[in-house]
């Protein structure tokens, strides 16, 4: 029983009264980026820094040490994602056909070269363009390759050895953030010799979880056989 | 016009165009679509209006995005995961207040 | 206007054009292949803006890993596979 009033399309009128708003609002918005000064961002002060900080690339140096904060959330929403997505049950079924020969082919080059695409973007995040979550999105993206030519049903992993590598990512940033607090410093403030080895190690337990939670997004529910 | 502000004005259009979308369009998996361009379009207006300085590229926008592409992302499997859900309880992947609206989901290719 | 105003010029004009037709095309199946291609040429306007890292994070999770989720879920909506069983598993869950 229909208590409520469904919607009809939206008429010319609603539509031509919202395209006017958008329009006003994105022309305000436009003409405010263009008429104050710009205030000078803090490339300086990252470029200043950046002896200290363990790594040479900015971005890295700004992710894992000046706003370490930030990508410790960042990892926590990820997280909860999950928690989330496994809260709704099992994925619902999808009929699965024979996979293409192209989608064979492609996986066998693909899926061998994706954990040396890994590395190579781990380590290179410390210098070069790269990182932490880059590595992760490829390995990740290799997982899903696999998932989806079912050359065997779907990969049945049962949850147990899952769950660890999950949350190994957020927990070894949490443990190197108060175990650095060790001689006065405060929270996640890196000793300045050892930065570099922590943005590491931080990273490498980081890039395992990205890759397991993104492919774990991809499934779409919560494995079989959890209690 | 240098590129910074030019990509910043994109990022504004592409803010605009997913507001629409997201209003107008009645099938769950399209306003999931229009909030992801949202969402590239904020990007955009942040690393365009942070390259608009003298100070040559500034890294900490650029963190910034890094962390919404990920954010963005599970957000959205969230949100995928349950139109998912939805459209199988309910039969039709909308809003109640959207089931007799076109979906747009015709099967012509 | 040097060519690499012009070329960004025209960065954004695709940008913006393959947004407004992946939100509007009638098809859904088409939709999502061209907001994929919508996150690749993004991943070119990042690079264009000295963002490299952006860039690579961009392709792989927002073009690729987003389209492999859009297009799953668009795979198993009801309807579209000939026996795509509902979720029966929804009625007994233990709490």
């Amino acid at each position: 029983m229909k208590t409520r009033h469904a919607a009809t399309e939206p008429g010319p009128v609603f539509r031509i009264g919202l395209a006017l708003l958008l329009f006003a609002i994105t022309a305000g918005l436009a003409l405010a980026l263009l008429a104050e000064p710009v205030a000078p961002g803090v490339a300086g002060q990252v470029e200043a820094a950046l002896g200290d900080s363990g790594s040479k690339n900015h971005v890295t140096a700004v992710l894992l040490n000046f706003r370490g904060y930030d990508t410790l959330l960042e990892l926590a929403v990820l997280t909860s994602a999950l928690v989330g997505v496994w809260a709704l049950g099992v994925a619902p079924d999808i009929k699965e056909t024979t996979p293409s020969p192209v989608l064979l082919g492609m996986n066998s080059v693909l899926i061998p070269l994706a954990p040396l695409f890994c590395a190579y973007l781990l380590w290179a995040g410390a210098s070069r363009p790269g990182g932490a979550f880059q590595a992760g999105a490829v390995l990740a993206a290799a997982a899903v390759l696999y998932n989806i030519s079912c050359r065997r049903p779907e990969l049945r992993l049962p949850s147990a050895p899952l769950r660890p590598g999950i949350v190994i990512g957020l927990g070894v940033f949490i443990a190197t953030g108060f175990g650095v607090m060790g001689g006065g410093r405060a929270f996640m403030e890196y000793p300045a010799g050892l930065a570099g080895g922590l943005i590491l190690l931080i990273e490498t337990a980081a890039t395992l979880s990205i890759a397991l939670i993104l492919a774990s997004l991809f499934v779409g529910g919560r494995p079989e056989g959890e209690p | 016009m240098s590129s910074g502000i030019l990509f910043a004005c994109g990022g504004l259009g592409l803010l605009a165009i997913g507001i629409w979308a997201l209003v107008l369009r009645a099938h769950l998996i399209r306003k999931v679509l229009a909030v992801n361009v949202m969402g590239s379009g904020a990007f955009l207006l942040l690393v365009g209006a942070g390259s608009m300085g003298e100070a040559g590229v500034d890294p900490v926008p650029q963190a910034m995005v890094i962390t919404g592409i990920v954010v963005a992302i599970s957000a959205t499997a969230l949100a995928l995961a349950l139109v998912l859900r939805l459209a199988n309880a309910t039969g039709k992947p909308a809003l109640p207040e959207d089931r007799e609206r076109d979906l747009m989901d015709s099967e012509e290719r | 206007m040097n060519t690499g105003q012009a070329l960004d010029l025209l960065l954004v004009l695709v940008l913006l054009w393959v947004a407004w037709a992946a939100l509007s095309s009638r098809d859904l199946f088409r939709c999502i292949v061209l907001f994929i291609a919508f996150g690749l040429v993004l991943s070119m306007a990042w690079v264009r803006l000295g963002a490299p890292d952006v860039a690579l994070a961009e392709a792989a999770i927002g073009a690729g890993l987003a389209g492999a989720l859009l297009l799953a879920t668009w795979a198993r909506l009801p309807g579209k596979t000939e026996d795509s069983k509902l979720d029966a598993k929804g009625e007994d869950d233990e709490d």
